[in-house]
């Protein structure tokens, strides 16, 4: 029996508790990982960070949520008031939606029916979820335009630009996975890896998921919507009190969303590590959301690693970097997947396959020697022009030097 | 003077060679993949490091030995006070946050030995910069630093601090002034320390 088959035949009363168990469980890991992300970040500083709100600061988050909820709700004059209103709903309730189809376990026994621990497990999950995250974009994006100021606009432009542009190396790095899985549903794709990892098989792919991720939560080093030191606070400058802690919630559950979708696309899902695999039956099966729970936690932590070394990149070379590195090598990477895919569901002679993945081997080292004679070419010739002592532009006179009294004495 | 606004460039041989010689960017070797994710091991070594955090109001580190704090008026062994009211540190001041009142000593009521006392010796916190130059006008050596640093509070008037904020405590030996000086004394003596504390 299918994950779907599965899931098709809970009660109503298993989905609604399914789904309240998904919200408070986003709920919860959003006010932890608001205190691990300041843990983590303070230690890699050689600092300590929260830690006087209840045992470890743990209740760090929640203080801030009650601080932030007390405080005044402004909306400026100039403002959009219903865009104004709207722009953090749609934010905070789209982040929460992709968590309906990610498996978190695999067959388990709920309170006496047998289920696995998934909302629900669409034919389309991964596109459902890409469209989901589109549709986020738009509470970023009516967020800056309805605040009718200047930064937040900016904020706004350049985070819909971001987003649209990651989405799409983000997309075409997910095809090789549908090609090698055969299904968009997640329950089948983690049930393809029950031997090898995707990550493993599909490392390229792999690699440009975990950049473009980062891009389109807008998260450091690619945080460029709300770059604090050139756009005040970007999109949301204007926003305060409940509204502004509703895009920070969204900003969290969809770092979790992401994370989990990475786990469940590349790392197995609630598959346990190589070589633990009797682990999945104990505890009648609910062992593998401890599995679920250590990788997407691992992701997060990567997230943190990012912020607390990366500089933020400055928005050309973002752009460059997405349009003209990510998307152009997860294309030329899906048509080999799909050529070796293709060539082994048909049956090609082993010969063929090696010689085609030799060849594509040949093709890049030839490719990459090209570009660094270009490099080389172009060091030369910088080397070459040297430092011009007298620019050929006018110049302001330089300040006299006054230390030199005692040669005039 | 003319000579010393001439509009002829500076040149120094010495400087020029220098920069000749030297290249101005260093060199670190070639940046290589691996060169640009060592930023990443930096920050995962520090996570094993101790941190330099210090619990401030449960722990409280000592200050460096002469760090700049709040004021004391000091007292002479006997417990008269040093300040003899000449306003000095008030004139020393450059942020005009001492206020001091001079006032004559008398037989029945003596503050110092010698002539005059502080009557009323102000300090406000609020303009104080900590730079020292009161101390370093004060001729008895009345007006010192302490190593105290915790100096908020939540309201203007409270950080105005009166003689009896910075007076000295009593210690052993003190009595609490008015008293008259010590028996066959002057001020002089006060001033090379022949004068040592009472005997109870």
């Amino acid at each position: 029996m299918t994950t779907a088959q599965l899931i098709g035949q809970d009660p109503g009363w298993i989905i609604a508790v399914k789904g309240l168990i998904v919200f408070a469980v986003c709920i919860l890991l959003t006010l932890m990982s608001v205190w691990g992300e300041r843990r983590i970040v303070s230690i890699m500083q050689m600092r300590i960070g929260p830690n006087r709100v209840g045992k470890f600061g743990l209740l760090q988050a929640l203080a801030d949520g009650v601080k932030l909820a007390l405080k005044e709700d402004l909306i400026p004059k100039a403002a959009d008031r219903i865009v104004f209103v709207i722009a953090p709903i749609i934010s905070a309730t789209t982040c929460f939606m992709s968590f309906a189809v990610i498996p978190f376990t695999g067959k388990v026994n709920f309170f006496g029916h047998e289920t696995a621990m998934q909302l629900t497990d669409l034919p389309v999950g991964v596109l459902y979820v890409l469209s989901i995250a589109s549709v986020g974009v738009y509470g970023i994006v009516l967020a800056g335009w309805s605040s009718g100021s200047t930064y937040p606009l900016l904020g706004g432009l350049r985070s819909s630009a971001q987003v649209i542009s990651y989405e799409v190396a983000m997309g075409l790095s997910l095809v090789a996975v549908f090609i090698y899985a055969g299904s968009m549903s997640t329950s089948d794709i983690v049930a393809a890896q029950d031997k090898w990892w995707y990550s493993v098989v599909l490392f390229p792919s792999f690699v440009i998921y975990a950049i473009s991720m980062v891009g389109e939560t807008n998260r450091a080093p690619f945080d460029l919507a709300e770059a604090e030191g050139e756009l005040v606070g970007g999109f949301h400058t204007e926003y305060s009190s409940l509204k502004f802690a509703l895009f920070f919630l969204a900003e969290y559950v969809n770092i979790i969303a992401v994370s989990a979708l990475a786990t469940t696309l590349f790392l197995g899902g609630y598959h346990a590590f190589p070589g633990l695999g009797f682990t999945e039956s104990w505890l009648g099966g609910w062992f593998t959301l401890f599995w679920f729970a250590i990788k997407v936690l691992g992701f997060f932590f990567v997230f943190v690693w990012l912020r607390g070394t990366l500089p933020r990149l400055r928005y050309d070379q973002f752009m460059k970097f997405g349009w003209k590195v990510l998307i152009p090598v997860s294309l030329a990477w899906i048509l080999i997947v799909a050529t070796l895919r293709t060539l082994s569901l048909e049956g090609a002679p082993q010969a063929v396959i090696v010689g085609f993945t030799l060849g594509i081997v040949l093709i890049v080292l030839a490719v990459s020697s090209l570009f660094d004679r270009a490099r080389e070419k172009n060091e030369v010739t910088a080397r070459d022009i040297g430092e011009i002592s007298t620019p050929s532009f006018p110049v302001p006179a330089l300040p006299v030097a006054k230390a030199r009294l005692e040669d005039h004495v | 003077m003319s000579e010393i606004y001439n509009i002829e460039p500076f040149k120094n041989d010495a400087i020029e060679k220098a920069a000749a010689e030297s290249s101005p960017v260093l060199d670190n070797g070639p940046s290589t993949f691996l060169t640009q994710l060592l930023g990443f091991w930096v920050t995962f070594r520090t996570m094993f490091k101790k941190p330099n955090t210090v619990q401030y109001p449960e722990v409280k580190e000592p200050t460096a030995p002469r760090f700049h704090g709040r004021h004391q008026l000091n007292r002479h062994p006997d417990g008269l006070e040093k300040c003899i009211g000449c306003e000095l540190c008030a004139w020393a001041c450059p942020a005009d946050a001492i206020y001091v009142e001079g006032e004559s000593n008398t037989e029945e009521a003596r503050f110092s030995p010698g002539e005059r006392y502080g009557k009323v010796y102000q300090i406000n916190y609020l303009r104080c910069v900590f730079c020292g130059l009161c101390i370093e006008a004060c001729p008895t050596r009345a007006l010192t630093m302490t190593n105290e640093y915790e100096l908020a509070d939540d309201s203007r008037e409270k950080l105005i601090y009166e003689k009896q904020d910075l007076l000295s405590p009593i210690h052993q030996g003190m009595i609490m002034p008015p008293h008259p000086m010590a028996p066959g004394a002057d001020e002089g003596s006060y001033y090379r320390g022949e004068v040592k504390g009472v005997q109870q």
